[in-house]
């Protein structure tokens, strides 16, 4: 439940422009109280039972080489959170620290905190797979096994052990990932002989199959046609009923049109991605807060 | 060479000839470069030509009824084939069994499991067992591997010449060449599907062994072919390890000596001096070495079926 | 317990459970062991062969010292040495560098740089490639058929009985020729194809875009892979045993190169065959020989593969 409040601007500029504050998941005395204490991260307010991620000071490091810089932000469970920004300011690296993906580069490493669900997935004793099995991932460009349409989606569950009616699951997933009725005569075909757009959906129904909390997409229509990321889109608003999803895109139309919230990275002078600022979408491209942001949405840079 | 024109209009056909001797030259060229491809053609057919010949004066000559017989002995005229075809086929199954997974868990261990420095370390030193030449592995059969490994495992009879200590000499020998064509195999798989697995939440040996080695098991076939092709072909090995000189019954006890078809080819040649023109056993020569030309060459065209199918996925 | 926040407490103490828990995943540390216990096997392997040779071996070398190198066969071990397998194998590599090279560099050339996609072309892709895949002992046949019986009274007349030196360079040129192709082909393959543009596009013939700029482009793979060519012809056996080197021996004097061609000859790999063969006395001069076997082939195959690197342009 969202709530939106009115809240003085804080510091740094000149007009006196006053903001919404979007709380989410508040009462809405809470969501006042928030508003003029200044509590809030940004122009957000998250209630805690209604976070997933709670990033705090996180940096990402390859090696020496900083790609992200101290980013805090929280992510709200059932929404589209956009991760917008120029190319190369660490915004794929961003999504891939929560889920430890990162964790196969050699040399990669992070500071401060990755809470999921209020564990630091970070922390000593947590086992990247388990980690992997709750938050899943859809890439840039589809990458279906070389099997059966079936066996791809039954791959992770059955790498997770699991025992009951397989061939449900599947129907479940594929329904899920819109791709059941295009793909239900022929789930032995193989994998990759489907359109791009049906192969990405085939990923999605994948990723679903394990039953995570949370899916994260990295740039997931950069390789598809119009028609085919129009489906996508269509298909994140009806996941996010049942799923928590993070998606980054370069498209700032798709972060406009696709997304909850949006937050919105740049890079900085030593290199490194920071977060400049993370609202409501509408929000950030119709009165956006800080100067760097209005360049970027106008087209100014990036 | 005519001069440059300057307009045009003055342009002619025969500006733009070029030089004739130039052009000679250049077809001269090609042509001495045509000749020497076709060589490679040449020597080929020359191979087959030689070997039809003489094994065809032997096919014609031979008794076919001492072709089945149990046991070469070429000098008292018996060229028992079974008896070789099964050395053969016993010492290069021994080497398949020991190379497989000695060939293929390097080649898995190198391909996802090693790190870039492991990798700069461990693939020279394969490089350097490839490069062992077969005599040495041979010697080191009789002398180290028949004492060492086969006598123990081989409790009733103490023979300085078995099939089997020769079969794991060959198994050492191939390994490095099944290890480098299925670790190119598996190397080949895109780093997009095993991200996909892993975002899945799936281990790393499970990545490795569900995902990357079905992707790559064409590749992978064909490692184990060509294995098994080049320890059909090792002659040394069982020349030095295997015993057989003069003749050899027919067994498959690999705790026994033995012989195979190219061992009997360099017994043959090696035995005398008279070598030309004894009985049948100068033709019978020919006659093993189609054969194993023949064996090999299928073989080796198989794989190169498998090689290529791996191309087409890709 | 329903209150949002009491029950985000529990969701939470869910989830640390369930990220920490995890049984020990035995299997795949087992795998792991099982992957790395082959490799100390290959690899071990490796270093007792090594090991064996070195220790039964270099005692005999160090007693003997120079006198091994500069021994002709004899049938005493104390007396032996590999002087005349020495200077019979670099005879064998001077015919290989002298006719597979030409040949083979010149083939592949034709293959990679004149010929078009034609059958002709594929068809002898495809039997070069088969070529290179046919067992040594096979190019011991035709070299025996050809060289030796055919020939035989033009390469090796009189009491040689065409078992001559050249018989057996012969032969082994030819073996190695379709590994010369081959590498050959690839070096070339990996020349980009804006070099060969370039030098189209200012006027150049074929011929001469190879000869100035593919083929020193090319040079460094080139060279490498007949090196390691060579390396590989060195330690061959098989084929040379076929075509009558073992029952070898000849004089090594220095007097005419030429002459010594006709005549019978032995390698460095049969004699080692040839004493492998002996009873135990022999032994030791086996295990020296095979040192020097060895460390000729690695330093070769270092020193190609030191060239390489040294001379490999980057573009």
């Amino acid at each position: 439940m969202t709530v939106e409040t009115e809240r003085p601007l804080a510091r740094d500029d000149q007009e006196q422009r006053t903001i919404r504050l979007v709380s989410v998941g508040h009462e809405l005395d809470e969501a006042e109280r928030i508003a003029s204490s200044g509590d809030a991260v940004g122009a957000i307010s998250i209630a805690d039972e209604q976070v997933v991620f709670d990033l705090q000071s996180l940096s990402c490091y390859y090696g020496a080489f900083r790609a992200v810089k101290e980013i805090s932000l929280r992510v709200p469970r059932n929404q589209i959170t956009a991760i917008i920004g120029p190319s190369g300011c660490g915004k794929s690296t961003l999504l891939r620290s929560f889920n430890r993906m990162n964790d196969l580069v050699e040399g990669a490493r992070v500071d401060g905190r990755v809470l999921y669900h209020g564990v630091d997935l970070y922390a000593d004793g947590v086992d990247p797979v388990e980690v992997r099995r709750r938050i899943g991932m859809v890439f840039q460009k589809p990458n279906p096994f070389p099997k059966s349409i079936y066996d791809n989606v039954a791959f992770g569950p059955r790498v997770a052990g699991f025992r009951g009616d397989m061939n449900e699951l599947v129907e479940q997933s594929l329904r899920r990932a819109a791709l059941w009725d295009e793909v239900k005569d022929k789930l032995r075909s193989p994998g990759t002989a489907l359109s791009g757009g049906q192969q990405q959906r085939l990923c999605i129904a994948r990723a679903i199959a394990v039953e995570p909390d949370v899916i994260l997409m990295d740039e997931p229509c950069s390789a598809l046609d119009p028609i085919a990321t129009l489906r996508i889109e269509e298909l994140m608003h009806q996941l996010k009923e049942n799923y928590t999803i993070v998606i980054v895109t370069h498209n700032m139309q798709q972060a406009a049109r696709a997304s909850d919230l949006t937050a919105f990275l740049t890079m900085g002078e030593d290199r490194a991605g920071y977060l400049v600022e993370m609202a409501a979408t509408d929000q950030i491209f119709t009165r956006p807060q800080h100067r760097l942001t209005e360049d970027y949405i106008t087209g100014r840079f990036g | 060479m005519t001069a440059n024109s300057s307009t045009p209009a003055s342009l002619t056909i025969d500006d733009l000839r070029g030089s004739v001797g130039r052009r000679r030259k250049e077809g001269v060229i090609r042509v001495a470069f045509l000749a020497a491809a076709l060589t490679s053609v040449l020597i080929s057919v020359l191979i087959i030509l030689s070997l039809i010949g003489e094994a065809w004066s032997f096919i014609t000559q031979v008794d076919p009824a001492l072709l089945v017989e149990r046991g070469w002995f070429p000098r008292r005229d018996l060229y028992g084939l079974p008896t070789i075809v099964t050395g053969t086929l016993v010492i290069a199954g021994i080497g398949m069994l020991v190379a497989t997974p000695l060939g293929l868990g390097a080649a898995i261990f190198l391909s996802e499991y090693a790190s870039p420095r492991a990798r700069r370390t461990i693939k020279p030193i394969l490089e350097i067992l490839a490069g062992i030449p077969s005599v040495v592995l041979g010697y080191f059969a009789l002398q180290v591997i028949n004492p060492t490994v086969v006598d123990p495992l081989c409790p009733s009879t103490t023979d300085p010449y078995t099939m089997g200590a020769a079969g794991i000499a060959v198994g050492i020998l191939i390994t490095p060449l099944i290890a480098s064509v299925a670790e190119d195999a598996m190397y080949a798989v895109p780093g997009s599907l095993r991200e996909a697995s892993y975002g899945l939440g799936a281990r790393k040996r499970t990545t490795s062994l569900r995902i990357v080695f079905p992707a790559a098991v064409s590749g992978i076939v064909a490692s184990l072919i060509l294995g098994a092709s080049r320890g059909i072909g090792e002659t040394m090995i069982v020349a030095i390890a295997a015993g057989g000189l003069g003749g050899s019954l027919f067994s498959v006890n690999p705790c026994g000596p033995g012989q195979t078809m190219t061992a009997a080819m360099t017994a043959l040649a090696t035995g005398s001096d008279q070598v030309r023109g004894a009985s049948l056993a100068f033709p019978s020569l020919f006659f093993v070495g189609l054969l194993l030309f023949l064996f090999t060459l299928a073989l080796n065209l198989l794989a190169d079926f498998f090689v290529r199918r791996v191309r087409i996925q890709y | 317990m329903t209150t949002p926040r009491a029950q985000a407490i529990s969701n939470a103490e869910l989830v640390r459970q369930r990220l920490t828990g995890g049984a020990g995943d035995w299997r795949s540390a087992a795998f792991a062991a099982l992957l790395g216990l082959l490799l100390v096997v290959t690899l071990g392997v490796l270093a007792w062969l090594l090991g064996v040779v070195l220790v039964n071996g270099g005692p005999t070398l160090l007693a003997r010292g120079l006198d091994f190198f500069t021994s002709n066969l004899a049938s005493r071990p104390e007396s032996a040495g590999v002087a005349q397998g020495i200077v019979g194998s670099l005879y064998l590599m001077v015919f290989v560098a002298l006719v597979a090279f030409p040949l083979g560099i010149g083939a592949a050339v034709y293959l990679e740089e004149y010929a078009h996609d034609t059958l002709l072309t594929r068809t002898i892709n495809t039997v070069v490639r088969n070529l290179a895949g046919v067992p040594s002992i096979v190019y011991g046949l035709l070299g025996l058929a050809i060289f030796v019986v055919a020939l035989g009274d033009v390469l090796g007349p009189g009491r040689t009985q065409g078992r001559s030196l050249i018989a057996g360079g012969l032969t082994m040129a030819i073996l190695v020729l379709p590994i010369v192709i081959i590498t050959t082909a690839e070096a070339l393959r990996a020349v980009p194809l804006t070099i060969r543009e370039a030098a189209f596009g200012v006027g150049a013939t074929r011929w001469e875009t190879i000869r100035s700029h593919v083929l020193p482009y090319a040079a460094p793979g080139i060279f490498t892979g007949t090196i390691l060519s060579m390396a590989r012809a060195f330690g061959e056996t098989a084929p040379l045993i076929l075509v009558g080197a073992v029952v070898g021996g000849f004089n090594v004097s220095y007097d005419n190169p030429i002459e010594q061609a006709y005549g019978r000859y032995t390698a460095l790999p049969t004699t080692i065959y040839d004493w492998a063969r002996k009873p135990g006395t022999f032994d030791g001069n086996t295990y020296a020989a095979i040192i020097v076997l060895l460390v000729v082939l690695l330093g070769v195959n270092a020193l190609a593969i030191f060239m390489r690197n040294r001379f490999e342009r980057r573009w």
